[in-house]
């Protein structure tokens, strides 16, 4: 940072600054599938207020969000189901599984449930807990910010201009 | 509800057995006879099946009890029927004919214990996949599924 002519001015390369302004503006996925969507809720309520973090905007369409929080246990048949709509959200993404359910199966340690999200799609952030307290997903929701401003997943080459896809 | 027990006695014979259990009467019958027995008691007034279900004896020979609830709504009434299915293919008549509500009760059967209805319009999976592998209710299935787990997606 420098002042010149006493204006205040950042200097920055385009990537941090895209990082920066992503990180404060998560927009999750609800994917409320079982008992760890109350704390969801809970989370995005006025006592835990996930606003104050910027990731408050909880969209019903995978399309106008940019990070899934799957929030329960994902039985078999949904799997592909999530997959889909892991798919339908537009780039960059990310992926929050939420709960012991969501990371390994949890208790469900049988053939009707998945034994964690990340066979399905990939999951940037795990936050234990059986369900997780709104302070260890708003916790969940701050490392992704921290893993989005230090660069992060390598940004898909869908996204990229054709020429930087040239290049690359 | 005696009067019913009784009619049914003389229509069916000794292929039925009446046994009063604490809360309800029980029958067991054979497979052949389920549709015309379940019939005969909706037109004498059970004209609720609350449910279908089975249980897996595994060790015993048949080896499914596959079991119909019904319901009187004069009498407020219950009854039991039960009927045992075994062999490599195990099936029995669909009572879908009957009673609509029997329909996803038989798929569900068909779709975790592996009981073919026969004569059931669609008798196809319910709950499991399309393409699942196996009836996940039966007691000689393992708890954690047939095959390995899925690899980890990373991108």
């Amino acid at each position: 940072m420098a002042a010149i002519d006493e204006e205040p001015v950042l200097f920055s390369s385009m990537k941090k600054l895209s990082a920066w302004a992503r990180s404060n503006s998560l927009w999750p996925a609800q994917f409320g599938l079982a008992c760890c969507a109350i704390e969801m809720m809970a989370t995005a309520a006025s006592r835990f207020d996930l606003s104050r973090f910027g990731a408050e905007v909880m969209r019903a369409s995978p399309r106008q969000a940019d990070v899934m929080i799957v929030a329960g246990r994902v039985c078999q048949k949904m799997g592909p189901v999530l997959r889909e709509l892991y798919d339908q959200m537009p780039e960059p993404k990310w992926v929050i599984a939420m709960g012991a359910c969501a990371s390994c199966g949890g208790v469900f340690a049988n053939y009707a449930v998945v034994q964690g999200v990340d066979r399905i799609v990939p999951v940037d952030v795990y936050v234990p807990g059986c369900p997780p307290t709104p302070e260890g997903l708003i916790e969940g929701v701050m490392q992704l910010q921290k893993k989005i401003r230090a660069g992060g997943r390598p940004i898909m080459p869908a996204m990229l201009p054709a020429t930087e896809v040239a290049k690359a | 509800m005696n009067e019913i027990l009784q009619a049914l006695a003389e229509a069916f014979g000794d292929q039925v057995q009446v046994a009063h259990k604490i809360d309800q009467a029980v029958l067991t019958l054979p497979k052949e006879d389920i549709a015309q027995v379940v019939r005969f008691l909706k037109e004498h007034g059970f004209r609720i099946l609350l449910d279908i279900t089975a249980v897996d004896r595994l060790e015993r020979q048949p080896r499914f009890d596959v079991v119909y609830h019904l319901y009187h709504l004069d009498l407020h009434d219950w009854i039991r029927l039960v009927v045992q299915v075994g062999g490599e293919e195990p099936e029995l008549p669909s009572v879908t004919g009957l009673f609509a509500a029997a329909n996803w009760a038989e798929r569900e059967i068909y779709d975790l214990f592996g009981v073919v209805f026969r004569g059931h319009p669609d008798l196809k999976r319910i709950m499991m996949p399309d393409d699942w592998i196996g009836h996940p209710l039966r007691k000689d299935y393992p708890l954690t599924g047939l095959g390995p787990l899925p690899p980890l997606v990373r991108e």
